[in-house]
């Protein structure tokens, strides 16, 4: 999966649980101060992306994503390594594609 | 009288929002209720065949047809009544502009969230804690409604919640009142809100022995006052009402309904359900009540009583009543609204205190339904309640109208209105 292609995925969850029209959620948009999105908004939409990108984000990890380029990047390199640890072929030949 | 009043500012109403089992609106609700219409139906929930009572008063508008889907998982079905009620009272008010630390919340429930609670407990069990919704302790919550009215409208001078079971819209209307009062705000929004007919709370008020189980005729088991009355019926609501200083509504030339005058507070400390013998504390209210909007019993036309259906609890009102006001008892009308709507706990007092002041408004008390044969007790102690439409006398002047509202706990609290 490429990473417009998690940010398209992202931001059909942020409308879901924000009202956040899709295609206000770019990847240099703000979380917190262009979108106004809410902390616990944004637990929401963590815990869904987990689900959709089938990884887990630490909470340690939440304080470093100011915007949802780094969200996306996250997601990304979370997705590589699941893959590279796991030698799953679906996955990996995925990420080999990108 | 009270001398602290003396510099005190005058409080009158100039909104009113209600989402109610007989009205979508405060005035649609006021029309059922002066109709004689009942909001009491059978529930047709499969979990409703388990429990003894099957009866019970929905609102008249679902919330979830009101909000966006992600507005509606933040918000405990309470929350969602309450902010439509606020939206409406508000908006009947001309939607003041008012300096964002003059305005206050005081918004009641006498049972908060617990739907959500239970929502909650299912979500455990079935996929763990980290899948619980980070909005749960905001719904839960029983200041999540207030909380929730305070954000929308930007209030700052202060956003509360009294809980005290069924009393407790009655009491933050009064709390609002004395926020106004001592000078915190200009301008509050007060009223409760409601929402558990579920299965846990109508089976808890089933086992206390307080509902009606006439399951066979839902229009006819709340009947207050009347010799086969068996319990209450549980209803669901909100209600909301703008309370202003005198001076701010007629500075922006504000629609007056009525002044808010007085409230009075009592406490049985006698039992935890039961009222109090003769019902002392609840005389003990009236009279606070009378005493702090400055008026004597001849003043009053109309009392909306709590009359709730439950054999003691009626009986007691009335021994009240005719206790607290005398001989003058015998010239005012009362009514018995929860007839109609069935008892909306934490949002009875408001909807009450709403009736009381359209009955003001349009000399007008609004029936008592079922009414059919009253019970010897009450007409023993002489008061004059209103079977049908009963018109209001038009003296003296300046009228009052009393809502009373009294809770599990022993908690007393009576609303003095008048013609402003």
């Amino acid at each position: 999966m490429t990473e417009q292609e998690i940010l398209s995925r992202l931001a059909k969850i942020v409308e879901e649980f924000t009202g956040i029209p899709a295609s206000r959620v770019t990847g240099e948009a703000n979380i917190a101060e262009d979108l106004q999105i809410s902390s616990l908004s944004m637990v929401e939409i963590i815990v869904a992306a987990e689900d959709e990108f089938q990884i887990t984000v630490p909470d340690a990890a939440l304080k470093d994503l100011g915007t949802f380029e780094d969200v996306v990047s996250y997601i990304y390199r979370a997705r590589r390594q699941a893959a590279g640890r796991s030698g799953q072929d679906d996955s990996a030949a995925e990420v080999a594609a990108t | 009288m009270s001398s602290y009043r003396n510099n005190a500012e005058r409080v009158v109403v100039t909104g009113l929002g209600a989402v109610t089992p007989v009205g979508e609106d405060a005035a649609a609700t006021w029309a059922a209720l002066l109709a004689g219409k009942s909001g009491v139906r059978k529930l047709t929930e499969s979990w409703a065949a388990e429990l003894p009572v099957r009866i019970a008063a929905r609102a008249m508008t679902d919330p979830a047809t009101m909000f966006p889907a992600f507005q509606l998982r933040h918000m405990d079905r309470s929350g969602q009544f309450a902010l439509l009620a606020a939206r409406q009272a508000w908006q009947d008010a001309g939607s003041p502009r008012v300096d964002p630390e003059r305005l206050g919340v005081s918004m009641a429930t006498g049972i908060g969230g617990v739907a959500s609670v239970l929502n909650a407990q299912e979500t455990m069990a079935a996929k763990g804690w980290q899948r619980l919704s980070p909005f749960i302790v905001p719904m839960l919550m029983p200041n999540g409604a207030a909380a929730l009215i305070g954000i929308e409208l930007g209030a700052r001078a202060g956003v509360h919640t009294a809980v005290s079971a069924c009393a407790s819209s009655a009491e933050a209307i009064g709390y609002g009142m004395e926020m106004i009062r001592s000078g915190r705000a200009d301008v509050v929004v007060a009223g409760g809100t409601e929402a558990v007919i579920l299965p846990e709370a109508i089976g808890g008020f089933a086992v206390m022995r307080a509902l009606s189980c006439r399951n066979d005729n839902p229009e006819r088991a709340s009947r207050p006052f009347d010799k086969a009355r068996d319990g209450f019926v549980l209803g669901e609501g909100a209600g909301a009402i703008v309370l202003e200083s005198a001076g701010h509504a007629a500075k922006r030339a504000a629609n007056v309904r009525a002044a808010a005058a007085g409230v009075g507070y009592s406490a049985d400390s006698y039992d935890v359900a039961m009222p109090a013998p003769d019902g002392i504390g609840a005389a003990m209210a009236i009279r606070r009540a009378l005493a702090d909007a400055e008026i004597t019993p001849a003043d009053v036309v109309h009392i909306n009583a709590h009359a709730t259906s439950t054999p003691s609890g009626d009986t007691a009102e009335a021994l009240a009543i005719s206790r607290a006001l005398g001989d003058a008892a015998r010239g005012i009308v009362v009514s018995a609204t929860k007839s109609m709507t069935g008892h909306l706990l934490g949002s009875a007092g408001v909807i009450a205190s709403i009736a009381a002041m359209y009955a003001l408004r349009d000399s007008v008390a609004p029936p008592t339904i079922n009414l059919e044969d009253p019970d010897d007790e009450i007409i023993a102690a002489g008061i004059r309640i209103a079977p049908g439409q009963l018109e209001l006398r038009s003296r003296p002047a300046k009228r009052a109208a009393l809502c009373n509202s009294f809770g599990f706990g022993g908690h007393n609290v009576t609303l003095v209105f008048t013609t402003a």
